[in-house]
């Protein structure tokens, strides 16, 4: 088995333009959900959400790249360029070979769809652009950073709702311990906030129209974000020989699935993937310093997820942090994980634990230590990501210091 | 006016709940009646459709919510009132 490290990262959400902006903002635990603005924004009932402000396309990106890529490739190939220049890696024709790329995504191209149907449904044209389908499929965004990079080796996307990001990075984690691969770009990106994308999950009576507040008594919903994450993962001897700076190390991973529930959490489903990510880590429970929730905001995922958490670590639940940065960057679905990724490293690496803002009333059903509203200084040894997804797919990540 | 109200209000819970309509008592709680939180969500969709109003309902939090789904005969007084305002 081989050791897996982080070389790289980059990121775009409403918190900020690149990773180190990103985790700044969530260590100053500012808030980036605000009023929603795009076409017809008018016509919903939910009009908050974490977006992305004053994105101008064409200010990264020439006009035919704009013609291929959707915005969810956009953020995508923003991360992945700010991830690889840190990474410092060039890949020669065998490294390629041995390189990949795995992205989550729920929408994939969303806006492309939204925009398309709108044009032939709406205006009643009879022609849509001859790109629709590149630029809307869910693996468009892993395809354009596998040509920018020239990655030759396994490359795919990952689509499990809200787990997406977890899943992906789960699977370029298991490519490089099994030796399949030496370098692997993972995380996964979201572009959801356009009218079609926020009035589907308006019908299921689940957002908040006021804020994310997780873990609060007050809760009363999830708010969507925006945006991409993707890291670089690397092989650690192979990182280790060319003098990469090496942020952190992905030590375990474990997916489950609830097999009950299409929309409502499942705590034994939930349980059962924290469980395996410290066993396939190798890790005892009390090493865990440091928890990055799920934590939607909903009323049924936080008391469910605590109460998975309480289970796995009985005492020591007390002892650890763990927070939702939800509250700050939205929920990015698909995205989701891989921003959240960040408050793990962060935590590991540089001993900030990310808040979780917006907490106005301790929830008796919610009795851990959420980091409420400011961020912590702690010596964190193992961070776990946690992703609970609609149709009862887990997937936890563990990391550690390195 | 009422009674038609309550009829289709009935109808649609009992659709949802795969019950015939006089099935349905106005004293019973839509979890008597073995209706789940995704079932509930397709019974206010469909009576938004039903009677063309909007139904002021969180799923997380639904006792804090405008629309009483305490039992059957709350959520018909509700609908009314939602019609009424509609006309208001």
């Amino acid at each position: 088995m081989h050791r897996v490290v982080i070389t790289g990262q980059g990121a775009i959400c409403a918190l900020g333009r690149s990773a180190p902006a990103v985790m700044k903002a969530m260590a100053e635990g500012v808030c980036g959900i605000g009023s929603l603005d795009f076409q017809d924004v008018d016509r919903l009932s939910i009009s908050i959400g974490g977006q992305i402000r004053d994105y101008a396309p064409e200010d990264h990106f020439s006009r035919q790249e704009i013609t291929l890529y959707d915005k969810f490739t956009q953020f995508a190939l923003l991360a992945a360029k700010e991830a690889m220049a840190q990474s410092g890696l060039t890949l020669d024709e065998d490294l390629a070979g041995e390189a990949g790329v795995v992205l989550g995504t729920a929408g994939g191209g969303l806006q492309t769809q939204d925009e398309n149907y709108r044009s032939v449904y709406e205006a009643g044209k009879n022609r849509v652009h001859p790109f629709v389908v590149p630029r809307l499929m869910n693996n468009a965004a892993a395809s354009h950073v596998s040509m920018r990079y020239n990655l030759q080796g396994p490359s795919f996307a990952v689509a499990t709702a809200c787990a997406s990001s977890n899943h992906a990075m789960g699977q370029a984690f298991g490519l490089i311990r099994s030796g399949v691969s030496k370098v692997m770009l993972a995380g996964g990106s979201e572009s959801m906030l356009c009218f079609g994308g926020i009035k589907a999950w308006e019908g299921l009576r689940v957002m908040s129209k006021d804020g994310c507040r997780p873990f609060s008594a007050n809760r009363n919903g999830m708010v969507q974000g925006e945006g991409a994450a993707v890291f670089v993962f690397e092989e650690y001897e192979h990182a280790k020989a060319r003098g990469a700076e090496i942020l952190a190390e992905v030590i375990g991973f474990a997916m489950t699935s609830d097999a009950s529930d299409i929309v409502m959490p499942n705590k034994k489903g939930a349980k059962r993937a924290i469980q395996g990510a410290l066993k396939n880590a190798g890790v005892a429970p009390e090493e865990v310093g440091y928890i990055n929730a799920h934590g939607t905001g909903t009323a049924a995922n936080d008391k469910t997820e605590c109460a998975a958490v309480r289970e796995v670590f009985g005492a020591h639940a007390d002892n650890l942090l763990i927070s939702s940065t939800k509250s700050m960057h939205g929920h990015l679905i698909g995205g989701t994980g891989a921003v959240e990724m960040l408050a793990c490293v962060m935590a590991v690496r540089d001993g900030i634990v990310a808040p979780t803002i917006s907490y106005e009333e301790p929830d008796p059903e919610c009795d851990l230590d959420v980091v409420p509203n400011e961020a912590r200084n702690a010596k964190v040894g193992v961070a776990l990501s946690n992703a609970f997804a609609f149709g009862g797919m887990n997937a936890v990540l563990a990391v550690r210091k390195i | 006016m009422t009674g038609a109200v309550k009829d289709k209000v009935v109808a649609i819970i009992a659709e949802q709940a795969v019950l015939e309509p006089n099935e349905v008592s106005m004293d019973a709680t839509l979890e008597e009646l073995g209706l789940d939180s995704l079932g509930l969500v397709e019974a206010i969709f469909a009576i938004e459709e039903q009677f063309d109003v909007s139904v002021p309902f969180n799923a997380n939090d639904p006792s804090e919510s405008e629309f009483d789904i305490s039992n059957v005969s709350s959520m018909v007084s509700a609908v009314e009132t939602l019609i009424a305002n509609k006309g208001a």
